[in-house]
């Protein structure tokens, strides 16, 4: 009687199976291995040049200038201004955009791994360079940033364009209570609900800082969002008062809003200003971004925004037409 | 849809990223959670701690264990894979164990009757036959990690998920429908081959009533236990 | 400074614990979210995974809502709602119900599925109707997996809750968000912490409802679920 061997009954299935297996396992290793040596983190480009690809088998720039943004429009829009007029230029550029929080890609820029990001210059000293500064007004920011960065970094020419946080009141309530600056609301303010975004209540600049240096206590305080659809449409149905809003939001423009005169600086200078690595840059990149802050207004800001937010155009549909605008590619 | 076809191209590379990013830690899983499965099996004593631990992680909030990780990996690729590697082990492991556990007491004395070794009848016995369960458990793994992918948009690393946070930033829905559609196919897509791969690899379970396939497709559903996650 | 230490100190400051946003005042918040979510998803879910598995009927159904909630982008889901309705409540509340449903649903389901044949054909042998036979046999039976459901389901509001603080929510999440966007890593720290430590503790009262409610031999039987 012939005994049956395993080996001899081993259909030709499991030797499928097991080649699958080996299949599944030598993909797993050269993916870890590919995951291991690309570094790059898979952000969002909207550039179609050498874009910092997700894909791990593509090799790393190296040397390559590395243009950084933080999460949120506009700097992103102001990140692919400089990166489509650097590469213009000639430059070879690779976006690295929408990182996560400041905390992250400041050390980055510090030691080189970014080159250049698009900063606004009172947020860049009182979050990561000295956060006990008072300076207010744009020379004194620029001052303080140039007697205070770390020797590896520096900041180019700042822009007049700025975006700031304001408090904003529709044309309606500014005729009704004949406002024009932040202290006339003294008489008014306990009846008024402001709105802004939830950490306004506990910035320094926020609630804090109107109580501390105009005064004001309001009735109460609307968590909403950042300067965005459900803050203005709070503001144009009256749900609030007065509201804080970015400078540089388009439905201002549109809705005719009125953003209140600061004169005693509550909200510190917050110039569009390039921050770069030192030894990153060259004679060339610095000109080239000096123009791109020279050209850009606070007015310009407004309409790319417009453009982006309302008539969603993309990023670098806005950012090639402001550059041939202004005849800078 | 016009939107979609004018920016194809940076769809195409986060999909890309999505999926690269979603898809890695699926990998790993499997990688581990076989031998650590086994183990799990034949050192009895070693199953209720690990339970515990895979329990523990299923339970924790993708987005804090991001955050947790942003101290050590700073914001790369990492700081979401490896988060989701621990999540696909927590429902791996449990399934391989399922799975070998399912095999059948007749089955495994006729493999030793037969001379099979101990390794030799987990590997070529037990576990062919426990993968119905097994890529039962793969399934919600790679579903689930393809959504969870974006979570990871709110740290910047999201795949996808980059045009849910930008399409609310500028009052945008056409994005947003867009994303979640892809990803809802792209989930899909993957479960699918999933079931295909399972019938490819147990050519034993074709031809089956459908009484018997539906007993097998209970075990396996028991096996996957429909987890929710995020 | 690590993880663990920045979050730690933030813990321990006083001011965390006091005041509108304090964290007593976010949890609160965070847990009345859950329970009204997790609520109504109960009385959805539940009814209707007994009554499909005790008459063994929509089964495909049931598995294609299950895929189809876990491969739902829960960011997505709460960002189209919250653009669509310009920031009204059901931005939150449709998808903290809806995504609690599939796990409750899909469990009870297939918890009342797995009853032995045996036991409910010798209760119908005894005499009892379709309706008592689901809640005197099926149903307890049943119970350890549609605590598993309850469980996942909570475990998963909890989670979604979390990230609705991006559209503005209160709770638990506001600490991550907030701190995310004033670059505050310690508040962002701290507050994955505590999220840590609520997922933990809901972990544990589910764990501890299995041990109270399922009798031991129930227990042992199902021992990995």
């Amino acid at each position: 009687m012939r005994t049956i061997s395993p080996r001899r009954t081993a259909s030709p299935a499991p030797r499928r199976r097991t080649a699958a297996v080996g299949v599944a396992a030598v993909a797993c290793l050269a993916v870890s291995v590919a995951a291991c040596s690309s570094s790059g983190s898979s952000t969002a480009s909207s550039s179609s040049s050498s874009s910092s690809s997700a894909n791990p088998l593509a090799p790393k720039a190296t040397g390559a200038v590395v243009v950084g943004s933080a999460n949120f429009p506009e700097d992103e829009l102001l990140a692919q201004i400089y990166v489509d007029a650097l590469q213009g230029k000639g430059v070879k550029v690779t976006p690295k955009f929408n990182i996560g929080a400041r905390e992250v890609y400041y050390p980055e820029i510090e030691k080189g791994a970014i080159t250049i990001i698009p900063e606004y210059n009172g947020a860049l000293l009182t979050t990561s360079v000295d956060p006990t500064s008072t300076a207010a007004s744009t020379e004194e920011v620029n001052a303080a940033l140039k007697a205070k960065l770390p020797s590896s970094l520096e900041i180019l020419n700042s822009s007049s364009a700025e975006d700031k946080d304001s408090i904003t009141v529709t044309q309606a309530t500014a005729a009704k209570y004949h406002l024009t600056t932040i202290s006339d609301l003294s008489p008014y303010a306990k009846d008024f609900v402001i709105g802004g975004p939830s950490e306004f209540q506990t910035r320094a600049d926020g609630l804090v800082g109107l109580k501390k240096i105009y005064g004001l206590t309001f009735k109460s305080f609307s968590p909403l969002d950042e300067s965005g659809p459900i803050t203005i449409s709070a503001l144009q149905s009256g749900k609030v008062q007065a509201a804080d809003l970015f400078t540089t939001t388009p439905q201002i423009v549109t809705d005719h809003f009125l953003s209140l005169a600061d004169p005693k600086n509550l909200f510190a200078a917050q110039n569009i200003t390039p921050l770069v690595y030192k030894a990153g840059v060259n004679s060339t990149i610095v000109s080239t971004l000096n123009a791109v802050s020279a050209a850009l207004t606070t007015e310009a800001l407004v309409q790319m925004n417009k453009a982006l937010t309302v008539d969603h155009a993309s990023y670098t549909q806005v950012a090639s037409g402001f550059l041939s605008q202004e005849g800078l590619n | 849809m016009s939107w979609a076809w004018a920016n194809r191209d940076q769809i195409a590379h986060l999909l890309v990223s999505h999926l690269y990013l979603a898809l890695v830690p699926v990998l790993f899983g499997i990688v581990v959670s076989i031998p650590v499965g086994i183990m799990c099996v034949r050192y009895r004593w070693t199953w209720p701690p690990i339970l515990s631990l895979t329990s523990i992680f299923y339970a924790l909030p993708s987005l804090a264990l991001y955050l947790v990780l942003i101290d050590y990996t700073g914001l790369t690729d990492w700081t979401v894979i490896i988060p989701l590697t621990l999540f696909s082990l927590s429902v791996l492991i449990p399934s391989v164990v399922d799975g070998l556990r399912s095999v059948p007491q007749p089955v495994r004395q006729a493999a030793t009757a037969m001379g099979f070794g101990s390794m030799r009848q987990t590997v070529r016995v037990e576990l062919p036959l426990a993968i119905p369960i097994i890529i039962a458990g793969l399934r919600v793994a790679t579903v689930s990690s393809i959504s969870l992918v974006s979570v990871g948009q709110l740290i910047g690393i999201g795949g996808l998920g980059y045009f849910f946070t930008d399409g609310e930033q500028r009052d945008f829905p056409t994005e947003i429908y867009v994303a979640l559609v892809l990803i809802v196919i792209l989930a899909f897509i993957a479960d699918g081959l999933l079931v295909l791969a399972r019938r490819w690899l147990t050519p034993w379970e074709r031809g089956r009533s459908a009484r018997d396939r539906r007993r097998v497709f209970s075990a396996a559903f028991h096996g996957s236990r429909a987890e929710g996650s995020v | 400074m690590s993880f663990f230490n920045i979050a730690w100190q933030w813990l321990i400051s006083a001011h965390q614990w006091h005041g509108a946003d304090g964290i007593p005042v976010r949890l609160g918040q965070h847990l009345v979210y859950t329970g009204i979510a997790l609520g109504i998803a109960i009385v959805i879910a539940l009814p209707a995974g007994l009554a499909m598995g005790h008459l063994r009927r929509g089964g495909f159904a049931v598995v294609t809502l299950a895929n189809f909630g876990r491969a739902l982008p829960t960011l997505g889901l709460l960002v189209l709602i919250f653009v669509l309705t310009a920031g009204s409540v059901a931005s939150w509340l449709v998808p903290l119900t809806f995504l609690a449903i599939p796990p409750i649903l899909v469990n009870t389901y297939e918890g009342v599925l797995g009853v032995d044949p045996e036991l409910t054909d010798a209760a119908r042998g005894m005499g009892m109707t379709g309706r008592q036979v689901l809640f005197k046999v099926e149903m307890p039976i049943a119970v350890p997996l549609i605590l598993l459901g309850l469980r996942i389901s909570a475990i998963q509001v909890v989670a979604t809750a979390t990230i609705a603080a991006y559209i503005g929510l209160g709770g638990l999440g506001r600490y991550i968000i907030d701190g995310l966007a004033s670059d505050q890593y310690n508040e962002v720290a701290g507050g994955a912490a505590v999220i840590v430590l609520l997922a933990l503790a809901v972990q544990g009262v589910f764990i501890l409802l299995r041990w109270l409610i399922v009798p031991v031999g129930l227990r042992r039987q199902t021992q990995n679920s």
